[in-house]
């Protein structure tokens, strides 16, 4: 494993070829001369084809671990630098003709987006509390940038400077966190740290900076009571920046957590189980309650996906394969239904004007019946209602929860969807019950029609075929639960191999 | 052969209903007659090999339910009591299917129609044809949905709907009464099969079982809750009140499934179950009774009626009565036999009213008629034919089998026998009174209607005058075809299995034996009472104002149909009305929607409110959370471990 010169490179291959063509991209945004929108065009088809190659190359590599263990890949990072990229990449290519019309078109948009997505691709495969730390920066001051990215607005400015200063606070109670780890472990390498604190015996100084840790990444999911900036940066930044937010670093930062949690303080299960079922619980109810009185859509979307994100961590509360597969299955489908939901946002607009509050979708189901359609099918979805996919994301880890004997949360959760299926329902109740006060531009675009026939479809029909899924994060789940020492939950890791044929975004 | 009879006119009902519009109008009257005429050719052939041929036969289809002890098939049992309602069903409905081609002319919706009377017929002949009670529980139900969808047939008519769900409900208290019927059949016998029932009842009679701590006999017991189950199809006093009602129907909807057929599946029903009703001379006496009553109840109102089809409708319920009280005194062929002959003298004076209410442009208050004969000479011979056979007149259909009727009851020497026969013959005098007063007020005086509606007074198109001249050549014949096998010397041969009557009860073998003034009156009464009608209508008009007027009290009482509507409406239908309304205002919507829904949605909305004001906008308040949040999980832990 340790070669004196240097370590392999084949496993960070995806991320090499990505952090190069980030830095080409730059250079062929800087001095080619031309319009800016129509270098911010090239750059942004380019990035996509970027993220396309990555993709590519992220579904060939094979489990390894690089660096001195600082860097490790296996079926569960696939899945997720996946899944990662799927959503960046939908929600780019939505985001170019928006910016386009909005005149904020500018090569450093998709630039950004890709160091952002490797600093994910980074965080997803961190071996070490270390090398997390660097993604999670990378990705992080590359989101600052984009929440600020319309400078001329006040709003996005503030949302960016929001962001960046309680970012800061994260990262500071993540550094004061590792560092008590490491003070009390004498290590920050996630094998070395699994056996330290598997040993059953009380770590309390590396419990404390356990909560640190898990503090700082749930304010990167958007945790209650992490999960404050959400609102105010989903509604000032630009909405296809909200888009990308809602999505990417929600996968990232989620399946890193699962990696600590499940990893190096696997032996603490005890302990930060406590704190998962907590934060999940809040996160739901608040976000059920918090979204009712919203009249803008952004606003609403950042409390859905605050509950969102709550659903998604009953997973991790259960603690086993099972949730682990749960979370994975949830993340997915919550990944595809908010992307459609961001297309049919960003496609909202009256007379070249952006159009950001509920009531002025009232009757869209009449002007613009294809679309009220399709929202519809998310939003039942999103509420939950069955057959469509986001039943079934719920059913998964509501199932996962309860066989763990998390009854407790999971009739939290239930309770709280039907609390939240109150805002999801009210959208289609404005769509399809009220009087349309105005017609909407004609402004879908093809990108978002696609990502939006995509994922609406998926949605629909995903009762038809949900072994395409489950199969994978299955496969996916197992390397995690597979590092396991602790006995109750080796088995199921025995039957998964490394081979899971991937997330087909 | 036997299957198809039956399932043909289910096919034709589901493709026109189903693919109605893409048929076409005409295609769909021709495929549902077309159906229906083949099933009942088929139904000839049916006839001659079971009925006459003594061939009793059972075709099983598939199993339907086996839960436990409770088991049995779909099976279509046909024997010679099957084969006479099989055929006369057919027959009658094929008529009507085709005489609807001319009458529904004028309607936009003909395929649904054609639809509902081809299902009519298939649950008709399911009911018929069953082998256990389940089965023809079905059938039964079925029969009610169509009459409740034809009865509605023009929903945009609030009358129509009005009555179409009183039809419903009322038929639902006999229904249940079957239900519970079946239910302890069940219980007392294990099995819901006919053959089973039939063949355990001898030894069985007599035994008791114990409800709500009352030793009843058993066999008395579910024979009278199946005949609540009779009442309420056939509309006997007490459930009648939803027959006349039934008229808001089209025309020959009235026919079909108001005259001729489902209203006779109680009586049907009854004959079949012979073999235990036999056991219960209980049961028989009410039988008896009820039917009495109605013959008579029902003949006193049609009396007074203006409405031509509500006539016609009070005397099919007379009619019914009659039949019953044959079944009350174990005249069951009787029964049976008058069920076919008052078929197609029944649907053929329906179908000659509808031809006159064509012909007077929708008009049906016969107040609003008169002298219109010699515009439709056919309808008039027609009805001419229809009322002698509905009154008895000697050598008619009617003649032969109401005859015989009341010489059973007489014959029976019981009480309730006597008073049924004394009952029957004053409804049969009236029965002949209200049959020409329906005569002569349409058809003959001084124009009554305006004469814009006279000037378009006109005889019907064949389609729909060949049906009639069918039925009338069964009004006429099959009284005098029928005798011999139905009640007369081949009766026993040609029932064979299918009916029991226990050894003195035979009251068709008494009815030939009794005196000769017994058989005379009935036909004697009938002359008078047409000879009442016409002094009273004819050459002295003054006199029916007059009595009307002599009698006020009677005269309304009558008119207002002996009040069963308004008795109802106050016993029954208000305050179920007043106690919906207290459950929904004062149960749903205040107890369970106050604390429910709406007060949990109340406490959500207030909930949100509080955490959306905790969102100040403030960096500061968000990392005091966030800080917050860290101390408050630190200190768990640490309460957790010191504590």
């Amino acid at each position: 494993m340790t070669d004196p010169v240097l370590p392999p490179l084949l496993p960070v291959l995806p991320e090499m070829v990505l952090a190069v063509a980030g830095l080409v991209l730059l250079m062929l945004g800087v001095f080619r001369q031309g319009t800016a929108a129509a270098t911010a065009g090239l750059v942004g088809w380019l990035s996509l084809l970027v993220l396309a190659i990555t993709a590519a190359l992220v579904w060939q590599t094979a489990p390894a671990s690089t660096f001195g263990g600082m860097f490790v890949t296996d079926a569960f990072t696939r899945f997720a630098k996946l899944l990662t990229l799927g959503g960046a990449a939908a929600t780019l290519a939505m985001s170019l003709s928006w910016l386009d019309r909005e005149g904020e078109a500018r090569f450093e948009f998709p630039v950004l987006v890709l160091f952002a997505v490797l600093g994910m691709m980074m965080m997803i495969s961190a071996g070490n509390l270390m090398s997390l730390y660097m993604g999670l920066e990378l990705q992080s001051l590359a989101l600052y940038v984009l929440a600020a990215f319309q400078r001329g607005n006040v709003k996005a400015s503030e949302a960016g400077l929001k962001y960046f200063v309680l970012g800061s606070v994260a990262s500071g109670l993540y550094l004061y966190g590792a560092s008590l780890v490491y003070g009390f472990a004498g290590t920050t390498d996630f094998a070395a740290l699994a056996t330290v604190l598997g040993d059953g015996e009380g770590h309390i100084g590396a419990m404390i900076g356990l909560v640190f840790v898990l503090a700082a990444l749930a304010f990167k999911v958007s945790a209650v009571p992490f999960h404050m900036w959400t609102p105010d940066v989903y509604e000032g930044a630009p909405t296809p920046v909200t888009a990308f937010f809602s999505v990417a670093p929600k996968v990232a930062a989620l399946t890193l957590l699962v990696r600590v949690a499940m990893g190096p303080f696997l032996g603490m299960v005890g302990d930060w189980q406590q704190i998962i079922v907590l934060i999940a619980a809040a996160s739901m109810i608040w976000g059920a309650f918090a979204a009712i009185p919203q009249n803008n859509i952004k606003r609403l979307m950042a409390y859905s996906s605050i509950g969102h994100v709550g659903y998604a961590l009953m997973g991790l509360a259960a603690a086993s394969p099972e949730g682990v597969r749960g979370l994975l299955v949830y993340l997915t489908i919550y990944v595809v239904m908010n992307v459609g939901v961001f297309a049919v946002i960003l496609s909202l607009r009256q007379h070249g004007r952006l159009v950001e509050n509920i009531p002025d979708m009232a009757g869209m189901a009449r002007t613009n019946p294809m679309l009220a359609a399709a929202m519809g099918i998310l939003m039942f979805s999103m509420a939950g209602i069955p057959p469509l996919a986001g039943f079934f994301a719920k059913f998964h880890v509501f199932l996962a929860a309860i066989h763990a004997g998390q009854v407790t949360l999971a009739i939290i959760g239930v309770l709280s969807s039907v609390v939240a299926a109150y805002y999801y329902l009210r959208i289609i109740k404005v769509m399809y019950f009220d009087q349309p006060v105005d017609g909407f531009d004609r402004t879908l675009d093809k990108p978002t029609a696609a990502v939006l026939a995509v994922s609406s479809l998926l949605v629909l029909f995903f009762s038809v075929v949900p072994a395409r899924l489950t199969t994978p994060a299955d496969a996916a789940a197992a390397p995690i639960v597979g590092a396991s020492t602790v006995g109750e939950l080796a088995p199921a890791a025995a039957e998964a191999t490394g081979d899971a044929s991937g997330d087909g975004h | 052969m036997y299957t198809l009879t039956i399932f043909l006119p289910l096919a034709a009902a589901i493709v026109t209903g189903l693919f109605g519009r893409t048929l076409g109008d005409r295609n769909a009257q021709l495929l549902t007659c077309g159906a229906v005429g083949v099933s009942a050719v088929l139904s000839i052939l049916i006839f001659n090999q079971v009925a006459l041929g003594g061939e009793e036969i059972t075709v099983p289809l598939l199993r339907w339910i086996e839960s436990g002890p409770l088991a049995f098939d779909w099976a279509l049992k046909f024997d010679t009591l099957t084969a006479v309602m099989v055929l006369t069903v057919t027959w009658v409905s094929f008529m009507v299917h085709v005489y609807s081609i001319g009458y529904m002319a004028h309607d936009l919706s003909k395929p649904r129609f054609m639809a509902y009377m081809s299902f009519f017929t298939f649950a008709m002949l399911m009911l018929v044809t069953a082998d256990n009670l389940v089965q023809m529980f079905f059938g039964w139900e079925g029969v009610g949905v169509a009459s409740y969808l034809l009865i509605g047939f023009w929903y945009e008519r609030p009358s129509a709907n009005a009555a179409a769900i009183k039809a419903f409900i009322v038929n639902r208290v006999g229904d249940f009464g079957f239900m519970l019927g079946i239910f302890g059949a069940f219980l007392f016998f294990g099995t819901v099969e006919l053959d089973a029932i039939f063949a355990a009842a001898p030894e069985r009679a007599g035994e008791t079982f114990n409800i709500f701590g009352m030793e009843v006999n058993a066999i008395t017991a579910i024979c009278l809750l199946l005949f609540l189950g009779a009442m309420g199809k056939s509309a006997q006093i007490g459930l009648h009140t939803w027959l006349p009602d039934a008229m808001e129907g089209p025309t020959p909807v009235s026919a079909l499934i108001h005259a001729a057929t489902m209203v006779t599946a109680g009586v049907f029903m009854v004959a079949r179950m012979s073999p235990l009703f036999e056991f219960s001379t209980t049961a028989l006496s009410v039988v008896t009774l009820v039917g009495a009553a109605t013959a008579f109840f029902a003949a006193t109102v049609g009396c007074v009626q203006n409405d031509i089809k509500r006539v016609i409708a009070y005397s099919t319920c007379s009619q019914l009565g009659y039949m019953f009280f044959a079944l009350g005194v174990s005249a069951y062929p009787a029964a049976i036999f008058h069920l076919m002959t008052h078929a197609f003298f029944k649907s053929l004076l329906f179908l000659g009213a509808g031809s006159v209410i064509h012909a007077m442009s929708d008009e049906q208050d016969m107040r609003r008629m008169g002298g219109i004969w010699r515009h439709i000479k056919l309808t008039y011979a027609m009805m001419w034919i229809g009322s002698l056979a509905l009154a008895g007149i000697p050598f008619f259909a009617g003649y032969y089998s109401k005859d015989m009727i009341l010489e059973a009851a007489f014959g029976a020497h019981s009480v309730v026998g006597q008073l049924a026969y004394w009952l029957g013959v004053m409804a049969a005098l009236m029965t002949a009174f209200y049959s020409w007063r329906l005569l002569l007020m349409t058809f003959h005086g001084k124009p009554r209607a305006d004469e814009h509606v006279m000037a378009h007074v006109h005889e019907s198109p064949p389609v729909m005058t060949v049906p009639l001249m069918v039925l009338a050549l069964g009004a006429i014949f099959s009284g005098f075809i029928g005798y011999d096998l139905f009640v007369g010397d081949g009766r026993a041969v040609f029932w064979a299995q299918s009916i029991l009557v226990r050894d003195g009860n035979d009251s068709i073998e008494a009815a030939h034996h009794v005196a000769l003034w017994v058989k005379a009156l009935p036909v004697v009464v009938a002359l008078a009472g047409i000879a009442a009608a016409y002094v009273m209508y004819q050459m002295a008009p003054e006199v029916p104002a007059a009595l009307a007027a002599g009698f006020p009290r009677l005269y309304r009482f009558l008119l207002n149909k002996w009040y069963f509507d308004e008795l109802y409406d106050r016993i029954f239908v208000r305050p179920a009305f007043r106690v919906g309304r207290a459950l929904w205002k004062g149960g749903d919507g205040a107890l369970i929607d106050g604390v429910g829904p709406d007060g949990v949605a109340a406490a959500v909305k207030d909930v949100a409110r509080r955490v959306g004001r905790l969102q100040s906008g403030l960096v500061i308040h968000y990392a005091l959370a966030m800080m917050l949040g860290v101390a408050a999980f630190v200190t768990y832990f640490v309460i957790g471990i010191f504590g």
